[in-house]
């Protein structure tokens, strides 16, 4: 029992394990990649110049930063829970880590392409809001718990459009492997037929990996950091690394089902080098958008938020597939997904105008006994 | 076996994708234990906290609004596990699935219906 890698065919074991240190490197180089260009992009938006003393052109600022996180004290605040303090960072990466086992960078290029891809993702992925949960609750700080909660209650709802709009994706592709669905769009990325599930997918993605506008759970301005108040150092830094290792999955994932991956335009006939073009390009373009989105976006308020998944995303998605199904199961021409994508693309805005613009309703109160006012009496 | 092979070989970089992760971060764990300096002060391991010390553990209060939506995510998670067969496999049973299937989301449709009118997914 052998499997074939760079031509040479080794034992799985072996071959597993050099797949994933090429995974361990690369992942480091372009988390560090992304804290950078996330600072400098940042920057140009705010029109300042971001980070440019470090090396030329500041270039050196992610090697500085961690530099700095590992030489920092690593403090656990004595009425923390120990185990739960301490396993939480290890809660947090290792299920994102594992995300990126199904990932197609390019063709032949990577770790395993499982035929359940989409499920495994969506499924491993949700385990690190048990880590965030664990990181609120061990730290045993008014802050944390608040934003653990916030976390887990943003985390499972999003979970639902992301799942339903991947798979809807999916439905017209006929397969949950992602390279079959990369495949599958050498002619045309299903993003023309799906723009309303690139859309939810988008959102929820945003949401899952906890960005601005949906960064209630460490809103910075009103719960400190959220759960991670209390971390500092490395341990605060597996926290930060996690957060970019999943955006660079979440990127890739979304270039792969929705923008063509690796094979649209011209399909697989270019070469290595086209491929790896291609697919860093349409990476780095969903996670510019992320950065664009942080850049232009106010944070949401939790009512608005959670509303905004239950009450719009959920019953959308729910369309999307059963027009799918429709379209599919009489064989009608795939331009009617266009049409009735873009028709409810429009009346999801539509109907986000109304709930974003709505006021914050009051809380419902206990009636109280009214002192009758002598005016109203005579 | 050709089946049960292909499975061991598809699913052992997922066990030793665990093992990886946990190794880099424990390494990362020791480095700082290394590397980084360690002094003791009482002050220090305070809980952060604006003012005096805060009473009891925080761990005690949660919102009863946040177990709505846990059991809402429930059933509809379930719900979305139902979907993921029939989607890689309508097309092969015809017509009669996509109905059936249009009757389950209709019956799920009517069951958040009935929580969006009862005010579960309002925040309060």
């Amino acid at each position: 029992m052998s499997v074939e890698l760079f031509g040479t065919s080794f034992n799985p074991w072996v071959d597993a394990a050099i797949r994933l240190q090429l995974v361990v490197g690369f992942m480091t180089v372009v988390v560090m990649g992304l804290i950078y260009a996330e600072r400098k992009i940042l920057a140009r938006f705010h029109q300042r110049v971001g980070p440019q003393k470090t090396g030329p052109r500041g270039l050196l600022q992610s090697v500085a930063d961690a530099v700095k996180l590992v030489g920092k004290e690593d403090l656990r605040p004595a009425a923390a829970d120990p185990w739960t303090f301490e396993l939480a960072p290890y809660f947090v990466f290792i299920p994102i880590f594992l995300g990126f086992v199904i990932v197609p960078w390019v063709q032949g290029w990577n770790v395993r392409l499982l035929e359940l891809g989409i499920l495994y993702f969506v499924a491993i992925s949700s385990i690190s809001i048990v880590g965030w949960v664990m990181a609120g609750w061990g730290s045993d700080n008014r802050y944390a718990i608040i934003g653990a909660l916030r976390a887990a209650a943003q985390g499972i709802s999003y979970e639902l459009p992301l799942v339903l709009a991947l798979l809807s994706a999916a439905m017209l592709a006929g397969s949950l492997q992602l390279d079959k669905i990369v495949e599958f769009q050498s002619a045309v990325p299903l993003i023309v037929w799906q723009p309303l599930g690139f859309f939810i997918f988008f959102v929820a993605a945003l949401a899952e990996l906890n960005r601005t506008p949906f960064d209630i759970p460490v809103g910075e301005s009103e719960i400190v950091g959220g759960p991670f108040v209390e971390y500092s150092g490395i341990r605060w830094s597996m926290f930060f690394l996690a957060e970019y290792a999943g955006m660079l999955i979440m990127a890739f994932v979304g270039s792969s089902v929705f923008l063509g991956g690796y094979s649209w335009p011209f399909g697989e006939d270019f070469g290595l080098p086209f491929q790896m073009l291609l697919a860093a390009g349409k990476g780095g373009l969903f996670i510019f958008l992320i950065f664009w989105v942080r850049a232009s976006v106010p944070r949401l308020r939790i009512d608005q938020l959670m509303g905004y998944s239950w009450k719009i995303l959920l019953p959308f998605s729910f369309l999307q597939i059963l027009i799918n199904g429709f379209v599919l199961v009489y064989g009608l021409p795939h331009i009617i997904l266009l049409i009735t994508g873009v028709l409810s693309l429009g009346l999801l805005f539509w109907v986000t105008e109304g709930i974003v613009q709505r006021p914050l309703e009051p809380r419902r109160r206990r009636a109280r006994p009214t002192i009758v006012q002598e005016a109203e009496v005579s | 076996m050709e089946s049960e092979s292909a499975l061991y070989i598809n699913y052992l970089p997922v066990m030793l994708g665990g093992v990886v992760g946990f190794i880099l971060v424990f390494t990362a764990l020791i480095g700082a234990r290394l590397l980084a300096p360690f002094s003791k002060e009482n002050q220090k391991l305070t809980t952060y906290e604006c003012g005096m010390l805060p009473i009891r553990r925080a761990s005690t209060n949660i919102g009863m609004r946040f177990y709505l939506y846990a059991i809402l995510f429930i059933v509809f998670d379930v719900e979305a596990i139902f979907i993921f067969p029939w989607a890689m496999s309508f097309l092969n049973v015809g017509v009669f699935a996509y109905w059936l299937m249009v009757l389950f989301i209709g019956v799920l449709a009517l069951s958040l219906g009935y929580a969006w009118k009862k005010g579960a997914l309002q925040w309060r």
